[in-house]
């Protein structure tokens, strides 16, 4: 370590750090393991070892000859989740903003987006169901699945949103007024670098969480399956390798959308201490 | 951090009073109504999908069920005695408080102790972050995913056995390892041991570090600092992490019915049932029962701490 030196480490600190590594491990282990045993080769085996590695599974997944419509899943998860990750952010920045005030019924909504956080997802998926019904609707995943998304990935949007904008003291935006800034300018100037990485997380939530999400789907998709969906039959039908290509699919995917996140909230932090 | 664009000076001074003027009189003016604009879109998802939905289910779980017709208008409390007084729900209850009671437990020793060592342990902020943040990455990933990825590795002829089997510790391979409540249980760890450590990162992080220096100088022991100052500074978090794992594990039927392989089930399993029948009426009755649960819970961990009001303070 480079930093300052404060002596010598407790005995704690190895202790901690070795149960940290294990989790670590423990974490990322079986994912690894799926990883390399996507590349399995003709022999179907689904346990180790590795036998002539191939990319055979990967090409199976895409000519959807034996397992599921794969492809056509993907493109209905792709655009829900973009919905979803972008109405998650105008509706839970906006509603993050309104609970710097007091306003009346702030404590009812507020309750009412927890009880639409922990609500199990098949419950919800169940009253979507019957709504849709009762309105003579017929469930799909850009209607009744987006909706039962929404009441997921909104209420963890505005936690962060809570956490971000607890740092945003009034009285910075009190002394842009005072220098005669104008509400534009304190948006664009104060409110919106300091908010912004903020922003960037509560897209990170949208678009995973809705990419990923099971339970709330399972009756509100309608008749043609997303991704998640998909996933969960083969995990009953397809006893071959080709699940694990899947896997590999879908978290590179999720890898993918998890690093520009990263990527640009580091920028933007880079990018303004650098200005400053 | 704040406002660097404020020291430009884009403003010349002469402006200065009566903008000022205007901007106070405006923002007090605007004050009124602008919260109710601002959080309206937010009200009126959380109505449309969640609140009306939520108020459905209880009035179809009066509803009746008949064969090839489905639902048919009534109030009637019979799904609920059918429910009430049908012992396989009580031992579904019964399973499903004992994963939540376990892996409680478990994620919560993990969840503290990993937060621990990140907050107070690790001295470079930036270290810190990175670690938090492996720690976090795969929950943005696919649960079913990570809960298959379970089967090479704990299965028959999976890593574990093999690796036992191969130093020749067994001579069997060992069968409780998948399809049993231990990996039941592993899943569900693997699954939500990072919704204990986020919200209880942040609120250590949030700890003053002169506090424990006090305490440490006042003549606390170590584990007098964790018990009497660390714990008590980060409830809020445990509350929190406590409400997503409890309400998680008591709503999950996809890792119980992958990783028990069918064995074990849990209360939303039972409904899973019902639905594939489609009695929507009892899978209602079944969901209201549960959501009675579930919130009074959550109430219970609300009452022992305000997390509200560390919240959106």
């Amino acid at each position: 370590m480079a930093l300052p030196s404060y002596g010598k480490r407790p005995w704690t600190f190895y202790v901690l750090a070795t149960l940290f590594t294990l989790f670590v491990i423990f974490l990322y282990g079986p994912m690894i393991s799926v990883l390399i045993l996507s590349f399995q080769g003709p022999s179907a085996a689904l346990n180790f070892p590795l036998r002539d590695p191939s990319l055979m599974w990967f090409d199976e997944l895409f000519n959807p000859r034996r397992v599921g419509d794969v492809p056509g899943a993907f493109r209905r998860s792709l655009p829900l989740a973009l919905i979803t990750m972008l109405l998650t952010v105008v509706i839970a920045v906006t509603a993050g903003f309104a609970f710097r005030h007091r306003f009346r019924g702030a404590t009812l909504v507020f309750y009412m987006a927890i009880a639409s956080l922990i609500i199990p997802g098949l419950v919800l998926s169940i009253g979507i169901l019957v709504t849709a019904r009762f309105l003579g609707l017929s469930a799909n995943w850009y209607t009744t699945a987006l909706g039962a998304h929404l009441s997921w990935t909104l209420p963890f949007g505005l936690l962060i949103m809570f956490a971000v904008l607890g740092r945003l003291s009034p009285s910075y935006e009190e002394a842009s007024y005072d220098l005669g800034a104008t509400r534009w300018q304190t948006v664009k100037d104060v409110v919106l670098p300091i908010v912004f990485p903020g922003i960037i997380a509560v897209a990170l939530f949208g678009f995973t969480l809705s990419y990923d999400e099971f339970p709330r789907s399972w009756l509100t998709v309608g008749t043609l399956n997303t991704l998640p969906l998909e996933i969960w039959t083969m995990t009953t039908n397809v006893t071959s390798p080709a699940l694990y290509a899947l896997g590999t699919v879908t978290t590179i995917v999720s890898f993918i959308v998890i690093a520009l996140a990263l990527g640009s909230i580091l920028l933007i932090q880079r990018r303004r201490s650098g200005s400053s | 951090m704040s406002a660097p664009a404020l020291k430009e000076g884009r403003v010349s001074a002469a402006t200065l009073p009566a903008s000022r003027m205007k901007m106070t009189a405006d923002s007090s003016g605007r004050k009124a109504w602008a919260p109710y604009l601002q959080v309206a879109p937010l009200t009126l998802v959380l109505l449309l999908f969640f609140a009306i939905p939520v108020a459905l289910v209880v009035v179809v779980s009066f509803f009746r069920y008949q064969m090839l017709v489905g639902l048919v208008p009534d109030f009637t409390f019979k799904n609920y005695v059918d429910i009430l007084t049908n012992p396989t729900n009580w031992s579904l209850y019964l399973s499903t408080f004992k994963f939540t009671i376990i892996v409680l437990a478990i994620t919560f020793v993990l969840g503290f102790w990993i937060s621990y060592f990140l907050v107070f342990h690790v001295r470079n902020l930036m270290t810190a972050i990175a670690l938090f943040l492996i720690c976090t990455v795969p929950f943005w990933t696919s649960n079913i995913i990570r809960m298959i990825s379970w089967r090479p590795v704990l299965g028959r002829e999976g890593l574990i056995n093999q690796a036992l089997q191969g130093m020749g510790v067994t001579a069997q391979p060992l069968d409780w390892l998948l399809y049993s409540d231990f990996s039941v249980i592993v899943a569900y760890v693997h699954l939500y041991t990072l919704f204990m450590i986020v919200p209880i990162f942040n609120s250590m992080a949030r700890i003053d570090k002169s506090l424990l220096e006090a305490a440490v100088d006042g003549g606390a022991s170590r584990w007098g600092v964790v018990w009497n100052v660390v714990l008590p500074l980060s409830k809020t978090g445990i509350a929190l992490g406590s409400l997503f794992v409890v309400t998680l594990v008591m709503g999950d039927f996809s890792v119980v019915t992958v990783m028990s392989g069918g064995l074990s089930g849990s209360v939303t399993s039972g409904m899973f049932n019902d639905l594939q029948f489609l009695n929507y009426p009892r899978a209602a009755a079944n969901a209201v029962i549960l959501l009675i649960v579930v919130l009074l819970i959550a109430v219970a961990i609300f009452r022992l701490v305000d997390v509200r009001k560390e919240l959106v303070r």
